[in-house]
């Protein structure tokens, strides 16, 4: 086997991984590598055709692929070295992979590693979906790839299990490409995907969306015929003399993203088990000295902005840890409590500025969010509306962290 | 005539509630600030839509390119163009903002490419 080195190796060549790479050369690091088992850079944002991404960095609404580009020139620009369709297979905690691309294995060993893999999606199997195996179910994400990618249309009449932003974007595409969808079933209360695109996907195409409903049972000799769904109770049962029959011929799953952190794990990364993504500092520094997260295999994000702004961070913490000048503080906890599903990053020093990230458990009006060392409170702030789909980013300056032994984030 | 709109500018995702008439709108509440209001405005009286899809594309490493409309397009326009979309085909290569359709359905959009395809055997 063919063995080398290298300074950074950047693993995923979707938005994180381009980012991370280009704020680490900028920053000085001169020998990295971004692997990418595609055969194309870019990740997700390829198939996301639709637009609306950018509006936070570049101050215009872009495409998925159009956001792409400006990192595609800027790494080509920067001549940062790429390996496509190459996969990084084992990874252990002294940093050595392993990596396989066509004909070859290659062992790597980097001083630096910074995760970038993404997120694959829930599939009906992890939701527990009752009923045959027939031919028609999809993940919303299969769909979109087969549909913008590799024009394979995927059914004419579609019901979409779960509101999630990329099920929501799927139903305006396949009622665009000509499919009949006939609703989106969604188990809680409340839409799980961004209020823009319940507007944008569903209402403007009158898509009736079935809150507090999911499907029961499938359908179907070798294809899917039908779909039965019903109402679901407030303490998650199914209503009784509520279920109806849908006849459809194809059923999308859009029920969650997963960080996809096997090769994390093998490496001895300990995970979150809220966001299931790596336990990090604010410099997205893992337990490993050397290994970073960014971007979905860190937390799942609603906006590929923050994403991108998480990497570059994450980036250039990586450029410093390389070159010795990391600043080493204190060790402290973060915590959270009521009102909150998350919060990242688990630890922090008290060397920097930091970006808490959180999503809050329920949608809700007029809420304080209160970050607290004990009684003293360290900073509060309103929102007229919080909503799980959409992260909730807060700033803490450096002089804000000055002696405090830990803090707990709630919202009320 | 009332109607509620949840206004999607900003994360505060006012609900508005207006009373309106062919004329105009009569009365309006429930927004935070101004551009919520226009937004109900432009909704009720002219909504418009970047509209995005994909055009099939010969002599191309993939089989298709995606586009979109350069600006804004009205809202009742979009199926018509769906309909132009699905007739036309683009030859590769092509380069990331090419025009592909002029003025789409004479809507003084243009139809441009939002990625690039190198030329290919599909």
């Amino acid at each position: 086997m063919l063995k080398s080195l290298c300074d950074l190796l950047i693993i995923g060549g979707g938005p994180a991984g381009l980012a991370a790479a280009i704020a680490a050369k900028e920053a000085g690091v001169e020998d990295l590598l971004i692997v990418e088992r595609e055969d194309y850079l870019g990740g997700i944002l390829n198939q996301c055709i639709h637009d609306g991404f950018g509006l936070e960095i570049f101050k215009e609404s872009l495409t998925g692929p159009e956001y792409a580009a400006k990192f595609f020139s800027k790494v080509k620009k920067l001549r940062i070295p790429v390996m496509t369709k190459t996969m990084v297979i084992s990874m252990n905690q002294t940093k050595e992979v392993i990596l396989s691309s066509k004909n070859r294995l290659l062992q790597l060993r980097a001083k630096a590693i910074i995760l970038a893999m993404g997120c694959r999606e829930r599939t009906g199997a992890a939701v527990g979906i009752p009923g045959p195996r027939p031919a028609g179910i999809y993940t919303a994400g299969v769909a979109q790839n087969l549909i913008n990618i590799r024009n394979i249309m995927i059914g004419k009449r579609v019901l979409i299990l779960g509101s999630g932003d990329i099920g929501l974007i799927m139903a305006r595409s396949l009622t665009l490409e000509g499919a009949r969808v006939l609703a989106v079933v969604e188990i809680l209360p409340y839409p799980s995907g961004l209020p823009r695109n319940i507007v944008q996907c569903l209402e403007d195409f009158n898509i009736p969306l079935f809150l507090s409903h999911t499907v029961v049972n499938i359908e179907g000799d070798g294809r899917v015929d039908s779909v039965a769904i019903a109402r679901v109770g407030s303490r998650g049962g199914i209503v009784p003399g509520t279920k109806q029959r849908i006849s459809c011929d194809t059923l999308l799953l859009s029920v969650g993203l997963i960080p996809e952190n096997e090769l994390s794990r093998q490496a001895g990364v300990i995970l979150d088990e809220k966001t299931l993504g790596p336990v990090v500092d604010e410099n997205g520094e893992t337990n490993i000295p050397g290994v970073f997260a960014c971007g979905n295999v860190l937390q799942v994000h609603d906006l590929v902005d923050y994403a991108t702004i998480e990497a570059r961070r994450v980036g250039e913490s990586a450029a410093s840890y390389l070159m010795g000048r990391r600043k080493r503080g204190r060790r402290i906890r973060t915590q959270f409590g009521h009102g909150l599903r998350y919060l990242l990053p688990q630890w922090i020093s008290d060397q920097n500025d930091v970006i808490l990230s959180m999503r809050v458990s329920s949608p809700g009006k007029d809420k304080t969010l209160l970050i607290k060392d004990g009684k003293r409170l360290i900073k509060e702030v309103f929102y007229r509306s919080v909503n799980p789909a959409e992260m909730l980013r807060v700033r803490l300056k450096r002089e804000d962290l000055y002696g405090i032994d830990g803090f707990k984030v709630t919202i009320k | 005539m009332t109607k509620r709109f949840l206004c999607i500018i900003c994360p505060n995702s006012c609900l508005i509630e207006v009373d309106y008439t062919q004329r105009g709108v009569r009365r309006i509440g429930g927004s935070l600030c101004k551009k919520g209001d226009d937004y109900v405005q432009k909704e009720l009286f002219f909504p418009t839509r970047v509209l995005t899809s994909s055009l099939r594309v010969t002599n191309g490493e993939l089989p298709l390119v995606s586009v979109k409309t350069n600006q804004p397009i009205p809202k009742a326009k979009i199926m018509e163009i769906m309909k132009i979309l699905r007739q036309t085909t683009a030859s590769a290569p092509i380069k990331i903002g090419d025009i592909l359709i002029k003025s789409v359905a004479q809507t003084g959009a243009d139809i441009v490419a939002t990625k690039g395809i190198k030329g290919g055997t599909s």
